[in-house]
């Protein structure tokens, strides 16, 4: 009887441990797919706000028709893009196409006083920063939930139940990729 | 960040039991002393009871009774957009559950603050004089600081350990002015003490008040040496936040550089904020009882950070600075294996959207009004202000106040907030000239328009709706 009430303890306990488990990878997985939507929310907010900077922008900009226009083009296709990869791409050309903008803003100290531009320019940098950090924050949940489905013993109930590892955000700019590190000890 | 959060947990349960401990002590003492030979156990259970309505009341009530006794201001996204643009950015590349609640405190000192017992209910409080001052990366820099306060728990245990240290010190306090009003160490302790016996009942009253001298003493160190560690954690997680080291190294050396103190500010809540409010009371104090870390010693680290902006980077300029091998953050933290590159600063538009000034950032979180009269003279009118019209004092037209509409703007924000998109209708405004000229938005705001307005729409900076602007000069 003792040893039965025993043994029924046993399980229990294990069935616990294991549901906690569980829940622990599903709220993870969930983490990695609320920052993941976070960054599509800031994606859009970016298209948005770029018609009001063109059209601000357009008035005091008469020779840079062209810079202006790639913007627009860099938004219709980024808007357009099917499959991630292509995704991707298109909103980095955009963010090239923005900053080329910005550079240019410099030449024009009539715009640069525009409250309306200024507060436009103030969510433009904003919302880069926003899809910046998204992505950051998308790596990290990755990494705490890629290493969760990895490690023992969590990776045993993430192969049952079919845990898949997730995949990094990866950065198109060579240059933004890597920097070297500083031995540490 | 996890393995952070787990080892600031279980150094406050050591700190918080250690103290503990001290007050427990404290009351079996006091009680003993009084009411031999049994009152040690009520003593005991006096100051328990002391310590628990104390926590109580800071846990339902602490961020508030601290926002008011410094003067804080809950504010909206337009008194100050920047501000809150850096606060959602911290709190995205946190993960933060909700968005902190957004302060300004009025005053011209620089300083910060986080509260709130969660990361789901937290409020980040910055003064009008740090908003004039720091520019678009320092803003950030001082905002991720706060932010790492909070995804480290350290407001949770300023708070409380706080309190624990502020119910060690009235004990203490009560029972040596108790003994000072009773005549001193003598008559009334002699002869309760007679019935049981003299020598024992002596020594524990010496040793009471050796306890009751020494136990603030103790537990100020304990908590001090810990709030300090938990600035460079913070400082750590600013850091990784913004991938830009410089932007908190420059905010903190403008903060060092001024000289204003914050008012009203208790001793017990200081180590919540950014550097030291009480800088020349601080002064004065030891190393060992000051809450904050050198602040050059801060930027210092801040400054030899090289090769990336991880934990790892931190710990070794953290080690090149300090010379010793003292470890500041978990081993499991400096493993992850992770490149976090440092990031350029940000481009920032030399006259600035924002309101620069800490007057008119004061005025705007007090309600001020600001109408842009046409002969190009900004005027503030106070919200106790009753007539509809305002007169300009430079050139004499009469300006609408839109009085009616103000509710409604307050209307919009608060949906706003509530996460309602903005909708667009697509108002048309025709240009009846090429001067000065304002109309009002769907929302209420009044708008304006330059002579040098150009463009073919205009979105309210209140309500984010955009209004077609017909050009007559061109047609
Ligand atoms: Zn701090
Ligand atoms: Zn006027």
């Amino acid at each position: 009887m003792l040893g039965f009430l025993v043994l029924v303890g046993l399980i229990v306990v294990i069935v616990v441990w294991l549901v906690g488990m569980y829940n622990g990878l599903v709220g993870l997985r969930n983490a990695v797919k609320n920052a993941w939507s976070q960054i599509d929310v800031q994606l859009k907010r970016r298209h948005d706000l770029i018609p009001n900077l063109v059209e601000t922008a357009k008035g005091y900009m008469k020779h840079e028709r062209e810079t202006l226009q790639a913007i627009t083009d860099a938004r219709s296709r980024a808007m357009g893009a099917g499959t991630v990869g292509e995704k991707a791409q298109a909103e980095s050309a955009l963010s090239g196409a923005i900053s080329k903008f910005m550079l240019v803003v410099e030449n024009y100290p009539d715009l640069k006083a525009n409250q309306n531009f200024l507060a436009l320019q103030e969510e433009l940098t904003s919302t880069e920063n926003k899809i910046a950090f998204s992505r950051q924050a998308y790596n990290d949940a990755v990494m705490t939930y890629n290493n969760k489905t990895q490690m023992f013993p969590s990776n045993i109930i993430a192969g049952m139940f079919n845990f898949q590892a997730s995949e990094f955000f990866q950065v198109e700019d060579a240059a933004e990729r890597k920097t070297p590190k500083v031995d540490f000890s | 960040m996890w393995e952070l959060i787990a080892q600031n947990r279980r150094r406050s349960w050591w700190l918080f039991l250690a103290m503990g401990a001290l007050l427990i002590g404290l009351g079996y003492a006091i009680g003993a002393t009084y009411a031999p030979p049994n009152g040690g156990v009520g003593g005991m259970i006096v100051a328990g009871i002391v310590w628990l309505v104390l926590s109580l009341i800071s846990y339902s009530s602490g961020a508030s009774i601290m926002l008011n006794s410094v003067g804080a201001k809950e504010v909206t996204p337009d008194i100050h957009p920047q501000l809150f643009n850096v606060v959602e950015e911290m709190k995205i590349a946190a993960a933060l559950p909700k968005m902190p609640k957004v302060y300004v405190i009025d005053s011209p000192a620089l300083n910060a603050f986080a509260t709130g017992m969660k990361p789901e209910n937290s409020a980040i409080a910055v003064t009008a004089g740090l908003l004039s001052r720091m520019n678009r990366d320092e803003l950030q820099g001082v905002v991720a600081h706060e932010t790492g306060h909070i995804t480290n728990r350290d407001v949770q245990f300023v708070t409380f350990a706080g309190v624990m240290l502020g119910a060690i010190v009235i004990i203490s306090e009560i029972f040596l002015r108790g003994l000072w009003y009773s005549g001193g160490s003598g008559r009334r302790l002699g002869s309760s003490r007679g019935k049981s016996g003299g020598q024992g009942g002596a020594i524990i009253a010496v040793a009471a008040v050796v306890l009751a001298i020494l136990a603030p003493i103790m537990a100020r160190l304990l908590y001090f040496a810990i709030s300090r560690r938990r600035e460079y954690l913070a400082d750590a997680t600013a850091v990784r936040l913004t991938r830009y080291p410089e932007g908190l190294a420059s905010a903190l050396e403008k903060i060092a550089n001024s000289t204003e103190d914050l008012p009203k500010v208790n001793k017990a809540i200081a180590p919540m904020f950014i550097a030291n409010p009480l800088k020349r009371a601080g002064a004065k104090l030891s190393d060992l009882t000051s809450t904050h870390p050198p602040i050059s010693q801060r930027i210092r680290i801040l400054r030899s950070i090289a090769g990336g902006s991880g934990y790892l980077e931190y710990q070794s300029a953290f080690n090149a600075v300090r010379g010793k091998g003292e470890r500041i953050l978990p081993n499991s933290a400096l493993d992850q294996n992770e490149a976090v590159p440092i990031r350029p600063p940000a481009a920032e538009p030399k006259p600035s959207g924002q309101r620069r000034d800490v007057n008119d950032i004061v005025r705007a979180v007090n309600g001020f009004l600001f109408l842009n009269c046409a002969c190009g003279l900004k005027m503030k009118v106070p919200p106790e202000y009753q007539k509809p019209t305002v007169t300009c004092p430079r050139c004499g037209t009469v300006n609408q106040i839109p009085t009616a509409e103000l509710a409604a703007v307050a209307a919009v924000l608060e949906t706003q907030r509530a996460g309602a998109a903005p909708e667009q209708p697509g108002q048309v405004y025709r240009r009846r000239g090429s001067g000065w000229e304002s109309f009002r938005c769907g929302c209420g705001r009044t708008l304006q328009l330059s002579p040098a307005f150009a463009g073919d729409q205009i979105t309210c900076s209140n309500c984010g709706r955009v209004t077609a602007i017909e050009d007559t000069k061109d047609a």
